[in-house]
């Protein structure tokens, strides 16, 4: 694996797990505007469908989401499977850093635990190289 | 039982599906030229790779269980059982992908599921 290409492969995987994570938490807070389903019927839930192609946050959110598909699907065009599918879980570790460092919200201990977890997992992998080749 | 069902169906669809897209991209072959034009292009090369298409219907078909799942069982455990899919992706990697997993990839992996478990339990 060449220099060259181990730059390209950590340079994706940033825009990978930060659009990842804003994705979900922009979804996140769209969807709490649209309110509870009264009950789940089709109905109910049609109606949520509808309201959420008019929120902004939404939109936002599916954007961020699109973005990290495209560079999810670059990376895997020479990077292994196996190295892009743990490395971009880091984005779960990053919601509870973004909200307690932006919003000052409060982390349990066990969010803490899951958070470093993830950290030393990631780290873990990023010292293997990122494309080993498929032998298929 | 319907859970378990519903469970393997969501967990098998997510990583089957990646797995899947990740074969279609490999086909395609590394992307040299990063231009808004020559990404459109691959994508649009990529639409015609028969294992995305089978990607994005196992993908498709995981989310729907997942949703469905999400209807009767509790989120604070299927959240993190879905955790299990960091494994079940690995292993498909390995023994349909044929891609080398060194001991330091497995560990990592190891601890991503067990560190997105916890976070999804507290």
């Amino acid at each position: 694996m060449t220099r060259n290409l181990e730059w390209k492969t950590h340079a994706l995987l940033v825009p990978i797990v930060l659009f990842a994570a804003c994705g979900n938490v922009l979804l996140g807070k769209g969807m709490k505007q649209m309110g509870n389903a009264p009950r789940l019927s089709v109905v109910a839930l049609g109606t949520i469908f509808l309201k959420a192609f008019g929120n902004v946050w939404i939109w936002l959110g599916i954007g961020s989401l699109l973005v990290f598909l495209v560079a999810f699907m670059v990376v895997l065009s020479w990077a292994d499977y196996s190295f892009v599918m743990p490395v971009s879980a880091a984005s779960y570790a990053l919601v509870p850093l973004l909200s307690r460092w932006l919003l000052d919200e409060r982390v349990n201990p066990m969010r803490w635990a899951g958070v470093s977890l993830i950290c030393i997992g990631v780290a873990l992998v990023t010292r293997t190289p990122a494309s080993g080749g498929e032998r298929a | 039982m319907r859970t378990i069902v519903f469970l393997s169906l969501a967990v098998l669809g997510a990583s089957g599906g990646e797995l899947s897209v990740s074969h279609a991209m490999k086909q395609l072959g590394e992307l040299h030229h990063f231009s808004p034009r020559s990404v459109i292009n691959f994508l649009g090369r990529a639409l015609r790779v028969k294992w995305l298409w089978t990607g994005i219907v196992l993908l498709a078909l995981g989310f729907f269980s997942l949703l469905a799942l999400l209807s009767w069982a509790d989120v604070s455990f299927v959240i993190p059982a879905t955790a299990m899919g960091y494994v079940t992706g690995a292993l498909g990697a390995k023994f349909l992908l044929g891609e080398r997993l060194t001991p330091l990839r497995w560990a990592g992996i190891v601890l991503v599921a067990a560190g997105v478990a916890l976070l999804s339990l507290s």
